[in-house]
């Protein structure tokens, strides 16, 4: 497989130089000394190449050999990816430990996809078909529910002569030949594909269903869309990391791809624990058997770290070929960019901002490009979603990597530390996040959910708004200063903190809210505010209304109405018309 | 130490350059990335290095002990051809090191044929258990709100003058395996305490071993000493020399082992130093860009395994310079680890032990190791609560320090009392008081009772029925 095309002349941390054969290709994987680490040549100059390993180098020599493999870094595509952790390179995690025990030991070598395991396979297509690249040849279930889509390498084409009856096969067995020209292909059920390359498609629709992920800030306030981007930046402990984990939970993605990337081992143990725990809502299965997890944590090897989010988006790219849904959450693209930084300063090119390489915002863009929803080759569409979570050094968000990321999402989720102090979670800043994709979704919200979300949701922000106006006077002259209308802003803003942007993800009840829910609440709170309003116009003095036993109703019932409950929302509402009414009534006397 | 394992390795007779603690040797043959080197300067002392950088012929080589004294032809360096590795043992317990891992207390070397690499490897995230059991510490800001679990890595984020020490001496001293509220204490298990010292003055350590005298677990106590006055590139093993001890010790001998590492800080400015001299580029504050990694490399090797009954709690202390959380050794140790104590100021000022500011205060794993069957069912939510109240008292010191505390709302003026009361009954509590869960559970719903029942939208209408003991008819 791989003959030695160079001799190592210099090595610091994951980078090593070599001299050797002009024949190594750019981006080339190669094996690196003795215990052939991987690795992948990322430059090129007369018989000099550089090269980034992804594992650790300690020990290696200069002298030691670098073998060629003609290929570039690609992830195995086929039936069993679903429910599998890797690391960054794709590497099986559980067999690393099968093999090697509780540490990661260098040079491990393992099929990333199983090739004794055997699937149901069912063609779908018939000898004298033509298949296009992307074609759906056959079909197996990975899991219970999941049809996993066998599909012809987008970049093949031709007539089919030979199709595998029903069976029992393994990735590795033949399922179809082709004739591509005058050659006849064997297909397999396993694919391989670069993954620094995009998976390619047909064309981009319009990005307007929204990825419902139960979380009402998101969801109400700042949705992002099924093939849209979005950012989460905040300081450390605001909340990125149990964010893009309740996504990973709730969001009626088809498929979840999670990338830890540089970040706590024990987050992901803590997915690989939960997961198979809890029940997706949709198909009434464990959450784990729509996921796959990445998991190149901040202790292990950096350069390995910086292809995780490469092989997480093109496995997601591969099930969005297939006609689904697929969500990918990176946690955390700032360490993707720390570990750029670091390989780029050991090749000592010249830094651009905060020592970052120059090319950080092109790499940043080209990721975030593989989002989108998609006509696929076959006539199928799919999306991928990309909410990426960005760690600001001290929680500026002025520095490169928010900067950059800004330019190419169109959803912005800022974290704020304060409200993360006062336990307001999730610690989603109402005033400096944005949704670019409101417009686009409304349509889906007044099809699917039968209301006007739109002029609510904008309704409510305009009160947050006024609220941030007031808290200023407030802070100057007290709340007395106020007339009773302003302050009635004021209490109606606090059931929308409280009662609707504030989720508790570690509660049952209320990790999880349905569209219907959301907009109830919404709807309720909005009421109450009209409500309230005539009756201050008339004089009535707020602190009867403050007192209202409905307002701790109305706070409570995020926790103490379930999803399936949606009646007890009239009996609220009722509450409100009684106990208004009442005061207006006791008011007017 | 060095003595033992290593044969011959070949020697190269006169280095090409000296700059600060970075020599740089040419003319030696397949020399290994990380290999220790043994240095002989002209007077036949022999120190210790490791290799930075290898190219064609030469070699970039870190002198832990500094190079003062090296001179270019007079130094001899010798290629030990291994990575750093120490001896581990049980019986390092009760022993005193240097940052190095030799001994210093005038002992033998271990008896020992185990020896470890002090880069330790990862842990495969499949293999670890996540930390669920709560460790009591008597504290009730740790405790109660912040609570630290076996398995855990939380660093006291602290600044100069402030007492981190006597706090992690606290938490050393008093910790034991939480309960559920109301069941009684057991035995403790087979416990070990490794502690480094990095760039701390010299009485800093002595507190730290009359502590442990005191309460009687000299003995189970390996110390990793590298003081203000030791080389400050020694400080780049030390806190990964302990660590190995603690692995060791966690997951073959089956121990829980407490590590307090202090001050990270010192070691954060040993390896910006290195990075200096070799003319890295810098990212923030002239540390390397790979300082997250670097940190990660050590704060990671916390935890538990499923092959061992053992754990790993980390307690790294850091002072801020300046006592800005945003410098880049807080930052980035706030990012890895899994939350952090933040001692404030203002609180020690005011005489307040431990000063813990709350608010910025946080242990990311509490979650999963209070509520119902572990402390109280009530605790996440009473948590939630006491920092909502005293979040919203900090408004309200604002504004009163603006209108004036006799123009606050009577609301307000109870929260400002619960806020006093909250810092002195709550936080404040004496060197040596050991609080049980029941008892801080109970002082934070009597503070709680001083607000209306109304104002307590984080506990549920059935807990505010058992605990909340005011006299506030509304609701
Ligand atoms: N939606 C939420 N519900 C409850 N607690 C939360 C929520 N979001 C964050 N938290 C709390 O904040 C802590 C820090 O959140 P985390 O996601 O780990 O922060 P980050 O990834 O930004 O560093 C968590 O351990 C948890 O206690
Ligand atoms: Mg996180």
């Amino acid at each position: 497989m791989s003959d030695q095309v160079g001799t190592i002349t210099w090595i610091s941390g994951p980078v090593v130089r070599a001299r050797g054969s002009r024949h190594v290709g750019m981006l080339e994987l190669v094996e690196v000394g003795t215990e052939r680490l991987v690795g992948e040549v990322i430059g090129l100059k007369g018989d000099q190449m550089t090269i980034q390993v992804y594992e650790e180098t300690a020990g290696m020599q200069t002298g030691a050999p670098i073998y060629g493999t003609g290929l570039p870094l690609s992830v195995e595509l086929g039936p069993g990816l679903i429910q599998s952790i890797y690391d960054g390179v794709q590497r099986p995690l559980p067999l690393i430990e099968e093999a090697m025990g509780s540490f990661i030991e260098r040079g491990a070598r393992f099929d990333p996809i199983s090739r004794e395991k055997k699937w149901k396979f069912t063609p779908k297509v018939k000898v004298g078909d033509e298949v296009k690249g992307g074609a759906i040849l056959g079909v197996v279930m990975e899991t219970d529910t999941f049809e996993h889509r066998i599909m012809l390498n987008p970049d093949d084409a031709g007539t089919v002569t030979w199709v595998a009856p029903i069976g029992d096969y393994t990735v590795a067995d033949t399922i179809a030949k082709v004739k591509v020209g005058k050659e006849e292909k064997s297909v397999t059920m396993l694919q391989r594909w670069p993954v620094r390359r995009a998976r390619p498609f047909v064309n981009r629709r319009g990005a307007n269903i929204p990825l419902i992920t139960g979380q009402r800030i998101l969801d109400t306030f700042f949705p992002v869309a099924k093939g849209g981007a979005a950012g989460i930046p905040g300081p450390f402990g605001s909340g990125k990391t149990v964010t893009q984990h309740s996504i990973a939970k709730w969001a009626d993605a088809e498929v979840i791809v999670y990338i830890g990337c540089g970040e706590r081992g024990n987050e992901m143990t803590e997915v690989l624990q939960e997961f198979p725990h809890l029940v997706d809502p949709r198909t009434g299965r464990p959450l784990m058997e729509r996921t796959v997890l990445i998991a190149n944590t901040s202790n292990m090897p950096v350069a390995a770290r910086e292809a995780s989010i490469y092989t997480g988006i093109t496995i997601a790219e591969y099930y969005r070929d297939m006609g689904y849904h697929v969500a990918l959450m990176a946690d955390s693209t700032s360490r993707w960019a720390e570990a750029l930084r670091e390989v780029s300063g050991r090749l000592e090119e010249m830094p651009a901002e905060e020592g970052y390489p120059a090319y950080l915002a092109g790499r940043l863009a080209e990721f975030y490009e593989r989002a989108g929803y998609v006509d696929n080759l076959n006539g199928t569409h799919g999306s991928v979603s990309i909410v990426g979570a960005v760690s600001p050094p001290g929680g500026d968000f002025s520095e490169p990597v928010t900067q950059h990321t800004k330019r190419y999402i169109r959803c912005f989720w800022a974290l704020d530390k304060s409200l993360a102090s006062a336990r307001h979670f999730p610690a989603i800043n109402w005033l400096d996040s944005y949704s670019e994709y409101l417009e686009d979704v409304g349509a889906w919200w007044r099809e699917k959910v039968g209301k006007d979300w739109l002029t609510m949701r904008n309704r409510a922000m305009e009160l947050l708004s006024e609220e941030s106006r007031l808290s200023q006077i407030v802070k100057l002259v007290g709340p007395d200063a106020l007339p009773y209308t302003e302050r009635m802003v004021l209490e109606t803003t606090r059931l929308i903190r409280e009662g609707i942007l504030q989720q508790n993800a570690t509660e049952a009840v209320d990790a999880y809210s349905s569209v219907e829910k959301q907009i109830r609440l919404l709807e309720l709170v909005l009421y109450f505010h009209e409500r309230g309003m005539a009756i201050v116009k008339h004089g009535a003095p707020i602190n009867l209304i403050h007192d209202l036993p409905v307002v701790d109703t109305i706070i409570r019932a995020k926790s103490t109405v379930t999803n399936e409950e949606m009646h007890k929302f009239d009996d609220i509402q009722k509450q409100i018309d009684e106990q208004m009414s009442q005061l207006d009534a006791e008011y007017r006397s | 130490m060095s003595e033992v394992t290593v044969q011959g390795g070949q020697e190269v007779v006169g280095v090409s350059r000296i700059e600060g603690p970075i020599v740089v040797v040419e003319g030696a043959s397949n020399v290994s990335y990380d290999e220790v080197v043994e240095i002989q300067d002209s007077r036949g002392q022999l120190r210790r290095g490791r290799v930075l950088e290898v190219g064609e012929g030469f070699a970039v080589i870190q002198v832990f002990a500094g190079s003062t004294g090296l001179s270019i032809d007079g130094t001899r360096v010798r290629f030990l051809g291994t990575t750093l590795h120490i001896p581990v043992a049980e019986e390092m317990l009760g022993r005193i090191f240097d940052g190095l891992g030799t001994p210093l207390d005038g002992g033998p070397e271990p008896l020992t044929d185990r020896y470890m690499d002090v880069n330790g490897r990862p842990i495969n995230p499949t293999a670890r258990i996540y930390p669920r059991d709560y460790i009591q510490t008597g504290i009730s800001t740790i405790d109660g709100v912040n609570t630290l679990l076996r398995g855990q890595k939380l660093p006291l984020f602290s600044g100069a003058g402030m007492p981190h020490d006597q706090l992690a001496a606290q938490i050393v001293r008093q910790a034991t395996l939480g309960k559920v509220a109301g069941a009684p204490q057991t035995e403790g298990e087979d416990f070990a305490i490794v502690f480094a010292a990095m760039g701390v003055k010299n009485d800093v350590a002595d507190y730290f071993r009359r502590s442990f005298t005191e309460s009687g677990a000299l003995t189970r106590v390996a110390m990793f000493l590298n003081l203000a006055d030791d080389p400050p590139v020694e400080r780049i093993v030390t806190p990964r020399a302990a660590l190995t001890l603690a692995e060791y010790l966690a997951y073959e001998r089956e121990m829980h082992v407490l590590v307090v590492l202090t001050d990270m800080t010192n070691y954060g400015e040993a390896l910006r130093q290195i990075s200096n001299v070799r003319g890295e580029v810098p990212s923030r504050k002239g540390y390397p860009g790979y300082l997250y990694s670097d940190l990660a490399s050590m704060y990671e090797r916390t935890g538990r395994i499923r092959t061992s009954k053992g754990s790993i709690t980390q307690i790294p202390i850091l002072t801020m310079p300046n006592d800005d959380i945003t410098h880049p050794m807080p930052d980035l140790t706030g990012y890895i680890t899994e939350g952090q104590i933040v001692l404030g100021r203002e609180l020690n000022f005011a005489g307040i032990y431990p000063p813990v500011a709350v608010l910025p205060s946080l242990s990311r794993l509490m979650k999963d190791g209070i509520g119902k069957n572990r402390t109280r069912d009530d605790h996440p939510r009473w948590g939630a609560q006491l920092y909502a109240a005293y979040a919203k008292t900090q408004d309200v010191r604002a504004l009163a320090s603006v209108i004036g505390e006799e123009e606050l709302s009577e609301v307000d003026q109870k929260y400002l009392k619960f806020g006093r009361a909250f810092e002195r009954e709550f936080v404040n509590q004496s060197f040596t008081e050991n609080r049980t869960i029941e008892r801080t559970l109970e002082i934070g719903w009597k503070l709680l009772s001083m607000l209306p029942k109304k104002e307590l939208t984080r506990v549920t209408l059935d807990e505010i029925a058992i605990y909340y003991k005011g006299d506030d008819a509304a609701n």
